[in-house]
């Protein structure tokens, strides 16, 4: 069994400093980048995978990302990840999700896989379409939204719990498939002091645009398909009123105030 | 003459989406101010209900019939219909929904055409040569309006952003087949309900939620017992959610939903940035915590600080004493 994790750095959201650059663009320099939370579950979900694969089986990364991402790949390769692939090029700064998708599909042609694991979305764009992008341009079946994945080797396909409105969906399909992951996967391990040692020497292997045979007037910010023309800060929330008491005086407080806004 | 397409999501009332319906009314609403043309596509193996659902928003509707939308995942099957359907006649926005399905067939779509995809929208307008999408941005941090810098695009559009409301006179069905090129099939063996599951928050107005402080699953019950009591949903956090008091269906925040309801009540929720993401926007926000420090108390509207089972009982009691 062999995986592919497709991994972004995001700014730390605990940060709580994402902005903008003066050029629309998301600002990377404001905020520490961390691995997507999404997407540490799909690493999870594949490396638990591998863990009862036969010998031989591997997960590796897939990141698109400036040139300063190995240091949050290493994070990602000490929870047991065997080695990464970062595609990065100057002409990347500014991608849209359609050269974002154009880019990972072109990268996962150069790679052997039968499954190919992504989060449902990520923290800093939380757009959410990547995934199902790259699974059209390479004519993989998608399965999305998985809460459970189960894998058949013998049988070359794979089963998916697929998140719906009242329960789920139990979908099924050939492998290569690709599969965007959910929380529902379960919690990402911490990586042990061994793996954070051993993540030092594993290999990442870098990739600009003409490795991957596109040409880079035709992806990145130059041909964004979409542009941000203007930002407004939110007007602040006002005043937090604190409220001490006995609980029926607390809750006194708060039936007035839903009345007061016609809330009740 | 411009088209706005709206894509019909499959759903349990009608096989049509609420959210669908929602997006209807915001696209013919764009539509009146423009002068562009409406036009509703829906695409299942039986699209007579659906179809006849979404002519009471908009003025026409096209209603594609492909047996495998019955029994392979959706949103591959829409895609290459929409898709199949752009190559004849290129629209100058497509409008979906922000969940599972619309943000699927969103990507699907914008691969296969090479538009762009502007997401969570939260409102639409027009300037001269395409659409000005507004979203909100980090949680609710930052508003921004976006353009397609071809003037055509795909937006997704979060719950709750109008109202759906149907038109005055309903509009016509057309059936139409387009010969499409399929996405490799997606077997759907089986659709599973599973007991208790719980109102869908996204589109709830009033929302009771839980964290680390309501201490167990049994904790969850006064949570439950106010939701009911003020019409809303169950909401969770992170923390309650992997602690498994509550499904992930249910969690709001970084790895869960983005919600916006009129009124959310926290209980026994510090208020961690990674929560706060998913609810920052709410109108009012009362919060119950025995902790006056906690972060929370900088972004609510009103904190009590106490016991939540203490202020929960006693806020059960008054509420049903109104009603009563």
């Amino acid at each position: 069994m062999r995986i592919v994790v497709l991994v972004k750095p995001v700014p730390d959201p605990a940060s709580a400093g994402e902005r903008l650059g003066p050029d629309g663009r998301l600002d990377r320099s404001a905020t520490p980048a961390v691995v997507n939370g999404n997407d540490e579950y799909a690493l999870e979900a594949a490396l638990k995978l591998v863990a009862v694969a036969p010998e031989g089986s591997e997960v590796s990364l897939l990141s698109m990302a400036p040139a300063s991402a190995p240091d949050t790949l290493r994070k990602a390769l000490a929870m047991g990840a065997t080695r990464g692939v970062l595609v990065t090029d100057p002409a990347l700064a500014g991608s849209d999700a359609v050269s974002t998708a154009r880019v990972l599909a072109a990268a996962l042609r150069m790679l052997d896989y039968d499954l190919v694991l992504a989060g449902v979305d990520t923290s800093d764009g939380v757009g959410g379409t990547v995934a199902a992008a790259v699974a059209a341009h390479l004519r993989l079946p998608y399965l999305s939204y998985a809460a459970r994945i189960e894998p058949d080797e013998a049988g070359g396909t794979v089963q998916v719990r697929r998140i719906s409105p009242t329960g789920y969906d139990l979908l099924q399909a050939p492998m290569p498939a690709l599969i965007s992951c959910t929380q529902a996967l379960g919690e990402p391990r911490y990586p042990s002091l061994k793996g954070i040692m051993g993540a030092r020497s594993k290999e990442i292997v870098g990739r600009s645009l003409a490795d991957l045979g596109l040409d880079p007037a035709a992806i990145g910010g130059a041909v964004a398909t979409t542009a941000v023309r203007e930002t407004r800060t939110p007007p602040p929330r006002g005043a937090t009123e604190v409220v001490r008491g006995t609980p029926t005086e607390g809750a006194a407080r708060i039936t007035e105030l839903l009345a007061a806004r016609r809330l009740i | 003459m411009g088209a706005l397409w709206v894509v019909a999501e499959p759903g349990p009332e009608h096989g049509l989406a609420k959210i669908s319906t929602e997006i209807a009314t915001l696209t013919r609403e764009l539509g009146a101010s423009t002068g562009m043309e409406v036009v509703g596509v829906v695409i299942a193996a039986e699209p007579a209900e659906p179809a006849a659902e979404l002519a009471r928003y908009v003025p026409r509707v096209l209603a594609i019939q492909d047996a495998d939308a019955g029994v392979l995942a959706w949103s591959a099957i829409a895609a290459v219909h929409l898709a199949a359907l752009a190559e004849a006649d290129v629209p100058d926005l497509v409008l979906v929904g922000s969940g599972p399905d619309g943000r699927d067939v969103a990507g699907a779509l914008s691969a296969l055409t090479g538009l762009g995809v502007l997401t969570n929208a939260t409102g639409v307008a027009w300037a001269g040569d395409g659409p000005i999408v507004e979203m909100s941005v980090f949680g609710g941090k930052l508003q921004t309006s976006s353009v397609f810098t071809g003037g055509r695009g795909i937006m997704t559009v979060r719950p709750s952003v109008t109202t759906a409301v149907p038109a005055g006179t309903a509009g016509t069905v057309a059936a139409r087949t387009v010969s499409a090129s399929p996405l490799p099939p997606v077997r759907v063996v089986d659709r599973v309900s599973e007991a208790g599951v719980a109102a869908p928050i996204e589109e709830a107005k009033i929302i009771v939620a839980g964290g680390r402080g309501v201490g167990g699953p049994a904790g969850f019950d006064i949570v439950e017992q106010l939701a009911e009591a003020l019409g809303g949903a169950v909401g969770a956090t992170r923390a309650a959610v992997d602690s498994g008091w509550i499904p992930y269906s249910q969690q709001i925040g970084q790895t869960g939903k983005i919600v916006k309801p009129e009124l959310y009540l926290a209980l026994g929720i510090s208020g961690a940035i990674q929560h706060k993401v998913g609810m920052q926007t709410a109108g009012t926000i009362v919060a119950v915590n025995r902790d006056p420090d906690a972060p929370i108390a900088d972004f609510a509207d009103l904190l009590v600080v106490g016991d939540l089972f203490e202020v929960g009982s006693a806020l059960l009691e008054q509420l049903r004493g109104r009603s009563g």
